[in-house]
């Protein structure tokens, strides 16, 4: 009797102790705290800027990338590599600035082998060697990982969705911040101009556009307030960014979903 | 006799009904690969966009908890409502939602997607990790599924984090937006849910 008793006892604890393990809080999501509020302090004008944009990307824009994604995936594959390659002569200060030294270095090594190798960055050499994901990075990013307020949000002519503190991000690329700006600006050489800066900042836009045209014509057409996503969609994104880990875990604040109950 | 003791028998009853509980429960992970393989299937068939839309709506029924997302997006707002108001918004939202939902998903074609990971985050919700196979036309995205698990028997989703951008949380942005643009009248968004689907 009594090896019966004690043989259902600790059967009993492990079931429970199986069940157990599934039900304790996970570690990760006690760290996500409520978002801050971003203030849509001109809600207004931000709207108008909005509607604005809207107009020129379906004047602009949309077709243009439309005839872009049109040119063969070799081609734009191509382009794109090298714009992403660009954007590492920002990613990498940024790095430094965040104290995110290895990546800094990993990074500086990905763009030396694909400028060179890769033949200015055309092909991602860096990837086929197995580098680790690139994750873009900027000052905008930096600013909020050093705990600068993000301020309001505003929405710029042509450039989009932003916030004081990333709008303030994109001025320290032209003081200074972005290499191959003052390369292309200030370099006393005969392959950088300004124009070239300008044509490439215009390609990025398009490239960007390009690969998100389903994506942007479907939130468009399922969206009740189509400028409330695009606004929830940036701060979201930026969020995810700027908190450098686990995009889903960590970043997510469970205090609104526990009061739902519908089972 | 097999159970020659009543507290043996007592026992045995405990574990037994300990366990069922593990016996018909879903894992939310399984639960999110049989969804996905279903709707993949529907998608790679040979009907017409309006009969997948169809079919849709009828897994997004099974499977969505379409009224835990519906109070979700509502916000502090849901705790004002009158029950007639209440009633009113289920019945918009639910349309709301599965024409939204359906019309999303009938664009893809045969989508391929991996679930490979879940972590559990207390006794009501797992997400569960999954990767959208990359195409020539678009690359691999990832996408995380908010699972519902208070009825292990019955887990549902109840938010898709696409790179690590919450779909819920976008559409109770969406609706505090239009709320707040209205001074927090209800009926401008019953006006506004019910425009969209018809």
């Amino acid at each position: 009797m009594k090896k019966i008793l004690i043989t259902s006892l600790v059967s009993l604890m492990i079931v429970s102790s199986a069940i157990a393990d599934t039900d304790g809080n996970n570690t990760l999501s006690k760290k996500a705290k409520k978002p801050v509020v971003i203030k849509d302090c001109f809600e207004g004008l931000n709207r108008a800027t909005f509607s604005l944009n809207e107009g020129l990307d379906k004047v602009i824009f949309k077709p243009v990338a439309q005839g872009y994604k049109k040119l063969p995936a070799s081609f734009r594959t191509g382009t794109s590599n090298v714009l992403v390659n660009i954007s590492s002569l920002i990613t990498i200060p940024n790095n430094v600035l965040q104290g995110q030294f290895k990546m800094a270095g990993i990074n500086t090594g990905r763009f030396v082998v694909n400028t060179t190798v890769g033949i200015l960055g055309i092909f991602d050499v860096a990837e086929k060697m197995d580098f680790p994901e690139y994750e873009k990075e900027d000052y905008g990013q930096t600013f909020g990982v050093w705990g600068l307020d993000a301020g309001c949000y505003i929405v710029l002519p042509v450039l989009g969705p932003s916030t004081v503190r990333d709008t303030l991000g994109s001025f320290a690329n032209v003081l200074g911040g972005d290499p191959y700006y003052n390369a292309s600006t200030h370099g006393n050489n005969e392959y950088l101009s300004k124009s070239l800066y300008m044509k490439t900042k215009i390609a990025s836009g398009i490239d960007f556009r390009a690969k998100n045209l389903d994506s942007i014509d479907n939130l468009q057409k399922n969206s009740l307030d189509f400028y409330a996503s695009v606004k929830s969609l940036y701060l979201q994104d930026r969020q995810q960014k700027i908190a450098n880990t686990n995009p889903t875990i960590e970043i997510m604040y469970e205090g609104d979903w526990e009061e739902i109950e519908s089972q | 006799m097999f159970f020659r003791k009543p507290l043996t028998f007592v026992i045995f009853l405990i574990i037994f009904f300990s366990n069922i509980n593990k016996v018909y429960s879903i894992e939310a992970d399984v639960f999110v690969q049989s969804t996905v393989n279903r709707a993949s299937k529907l998608l790679s068939e040979n009907i017409t966009k309006e009969q997948k839309i169809e079919e849709l709506k009828v897994i997004a029924k099974e499977t969505v908890d379409i009224i835990g997302i519906g109070f979700y997006s509502l916000g502090a707002k849901r705790k004002e409502l009158s029950d007639d108001e209440e009633k009113k918004y289920f019945i918009l939202f639910e349309k709301y939602f599965l024409i939204s939902f359906s019309s999303r998903l009938s664009e893809y074609t045969n989508p391929e997607i991996d679930v490979n990971n879940k972590e559990v985050l207390n006794s009501n919700y797992t997400i569960v990790n999954s990767i959208l196979k990359g195409t020539s036309e678009r690359p691999e995205i990832m996408i995380d599924w908010r699972i519902y698990t208070k009825d292990p028997e019955s887990p549902m989703i109840r938010d898709l984090i696409i790179e690590g951008l919450s779909l819920a949380r976008t559409q109770k942005e969406e609706f505090a937006s239009i709320l707040d643009s209205n001074d927090g009248d209800i009926k401008a968004l019953f006006k506004i849910l019910e425009e969209f689907s018809n």
